[in-house]
């Protein structure tokens, strides 16, 4: 049976499912060469013209299933072909190969997007940022106490409530020609990287964890903000912050906002089902944190870099607003056509 | 959807999905199981763990030989810059190995991380469609919560903190226990990212393509002169009864072989394929067949014997 040709194997198969699969078979195989070398990670293999041809391939393999399962009864080729299109399927609709193209059209206009796409809860998040601040403010002003229970050890060396206006001014300026700085900034990067993915990760329970998270970080910033104003430092104290601040905290309120955003759909799904509302809201904020990480790193850098190394206040808030603008403009202003629908 | 969506195969676990892919093409999937999961991960943090040694290791040991040059230079600064490096260095590869390795591995054509690969399995869009980068950021992201945070926090916290420790572990198994609380084993990260973790399929190649093993062709006309069965003879049985029939020949088993002889020419009264059960079988398997696939061209389909 083996010798016979083609041909005359079509002929002879008894039975119409058997010509059906005798006819296909070559196709099928073919298929499944190419699916077996993209598997193995071997795409430099594949010819330019299987590339080409293994969209067309998969389907012609799809609609052969579906005919099969409609008049064949041979399990063990229908069994094959299911497998072969799961597999294929994986492959024409797996991750997309180059991280290149993806990373252009994120920052082509897919971030700013998402960014946009979430402008309410960006907004309900900023309100809350805004209220910790004052929250912060308020609690160490009524009893100073809070300042030691709000604010962590490590920034309380000298910045304690009843320190001279001269020591306080020390922290802000001075620090140039200091050695450590690039890994200062490294610290810092990872730092807050973990703390925003906290914030975002903790959108799960409902947003509420990701709010008291900024809650619990903008009080310090009040917390301080009151220290420096109660020694006449407060412009000082907000260019000192604003170098790397304003992205920082954008940053923040970006990564809160995602975070929020994913609690909201899961709390009020609407007329979606509550796992594809979360899986809906997941894919955008995932957008929005990848952006988070890289302005982080940038934070990072003028944390570490920038605001050593220029020690004056109209200076550093001249860097600060620029970076604020850069990110509103980039964010709100820059819009491509069609990058909104997608 | 009902059983009728998977005609091919007997339902064999609880965990076989239809997914439908944007061609409208029903596909069967099978979800993976939590051990291989839970496999998967082990491995995977293992990994990890080597990586972060081994790097850590490494730099120590640099820093080990710029402390000896230190010694022999009058001017400390520029082994101290090298040492911020290392610094530098360190900071940011750990950040990597905790956060990117799942990224690289999962966005790459296999879905999969080493360890999924080893235990066969990946992930894939819940809905059919692509497999996005913003999904695989997504469901990782969470990880931070669902795995890294709480073992840092339990660990931080120790046994004898009370309280703590007891908030820490009950974090930790709400995330840990969530795939056994939803039909799809989906944990956290799959939520938020419309993903899930299914098995490669296998590759069953040889024994559906090898064009002497299907039975329908190679030994139909030989057969064919020798048995003839009837209608009657043939309108016993149903697809059901056809696979099975099926899976006897190509497992070529000879005890099982003469059973189902013994079955089937009881239920039609024949006995003549004695001595001979494996050609009768064949003939039986490839005239049932045809019956059946002439029917269902007809839109006429027969589950199993019990319906007409």
């Amino acid at each position: 049976m083996t010798a016979v040709s083609g041909i005359e194997a079509i002929q002879a198969a008894a039975l119409r499912s058997d010509r059906f699969r005798l006819e296909r078979e070559a196709d099928w195989k073919r298929l499944e060469a190419i699916v077996a070398l993209m598997e193995k990670g071997r795409l430099r293999r594949v010819s330019d013209d299987d590339l080409l041809a293994l969209p067309g391939l998969y389907r012609t393999v799809a609609s052969s299933l579906s005919i099969a399962r409609e008049t064949s009864l041979d399990a063990a080729t229908l069994a094959y072909l299911e497998s072969l299109v799961q597999r294929a399927w994986f492959v024409v609709y797996g991750p997309r190969s180059s991280l290149g193209s993806w990373l252009r059209g994120f920052l082509g206009g897919g971030w700013s997007a998402a960014v946009r796409a979430i402008g309410l809860d960006l907004f309900i998040a900023l309100c809350v940022m805004v209220a910790g601040t004052m929250v912060g403010w308020l609690l160490v002003a009524s009893d100073t106490e809070w300042f030691y229970a709000l604010v962590p050890s490590q920034f309380t060396d000298a910045r304690v409530p009843g320190a001279s206006a001269q020591v306080l001014r020390g922290t802000l300026f001075g620090n140039d020609g200091q050695n450590g700085l690039g890994a200062f900034a490294a610290y810092l990067f990872s730092n807050n990287a973990q703390v925003s993915i906290l914030a975002f990760a903790l959108g799960f329970a409902f947003g509420v964890p990701s709010l008291m998270l900024l809650v619990q970080n903008t009080a310090v910033l009040g917390a301080m903000l009151w220290l420096y104003h109660g020694a006449g430092l407060t412009l000082d104290f907000v260019g000192w912050l604003s170098v790397h601040g304003t992205t920082e905290l954008f940053a923040i309120l970006l990564a809160g906002g995602a975070g929020l955003h994913i609690g909201r759909a899961m709390a009020f799904p609407g007329e979606r089902p509550v796992l594809q509302a979360a899986s809906e809201a997941g894919r955008r904020a995932a957008q929005v944190m990848a952006g988070v990480v890289l302005m982080l790193v940038v934070a990072a850098l003028l944390e570490g870099f920038a605001r050593q190394l220029v020690d004056n206040t109209p200076s550093r808030l001249v860097i600060g607003g620029f970076m604020l603008s850069f990110w509103l403009a980039y964010f709100f202003a820059f819009r491509r056509q069609g990058a909104d629908a997608a | 959807m009902s059983t009728r969506a998977i005609p091919t195969r007997l339902r064999r676990t609880n965990r076989d999905r239809i997914m439908v892919t944007p061609e409208g093409i029903a596909l069967p999937v099978t979800v993976a199981s939590r051990g291989s999961r839970a496999g998967a991960l082990l491995i995977d943090l293992m990994l990890i763990g080597v990586l972060m040694i081994a790097t850590t290791v490494t730099l120590i040991y640099v820093a080990g030989g710029l402390r000896g040059i230190n010694e022999r230079m009058a001017s400390a600064a520029p082994a101290m810059r090298a040492l911020e490096l290392l610094v530098v260095l360190w900071t940011i590869l750990m950040f990597l190995f905790r956060n990117a390795y799942f990224l690289y591995f999962e966005l790459g054509p296999r879905g999969a991380t080493p360890g999924k690969r080893l235990s066969g399995i990946r992930i894939a869009a819940r809905d059919g469609g692509r497999l996005t980068a913003e999904m695989v950021i997504a469901r990782n992201l969470l990880r931070d919560i669902e795995l890294f945070l709480p073992a840092v926090f339990l660990a931080s916290a120790g046994a004898d903190s009370g309280a703590a420790w007891i908030a820490a572990t009950a974090w930790f198994l709400i995330f840990a226990l969530f795939p056994l609380f939803n039909r799809d084993r989906l944990r956290a990260g799959d939520v938020i990212a419309g993903s899930w973790v299914v098995e490669t399929p296998r590759r069953k190649l040889e024994a559906a393509m090898s064009l002497a093993a299907a039975p329908g062709e190679a030994l139909a006309p030989v057969a064919e002169g020798k048995y003839r069965f009837d209608d009657a003879e043939l309108a016993v049985y149903g697809e059901y009864e056809l696979q099975t029939l099926e899976r006897v020949l190509r497992e070529k088993r000879a005890a099982s072989i003469e059973a189902v002889y013994l079955a089937i020419s009881g239920k039609i009264g024949r006995n003549d394929g004695w001595n001979d059960e494996r050609a009768f079988l064949e003939a039986y398997y490839t005239q049932l067949r045809a019956r059946l696939e002439a029917a269902m061209r007809m839109g006429r389909r027969k589950a199993d014997k019990f319906s007409d």
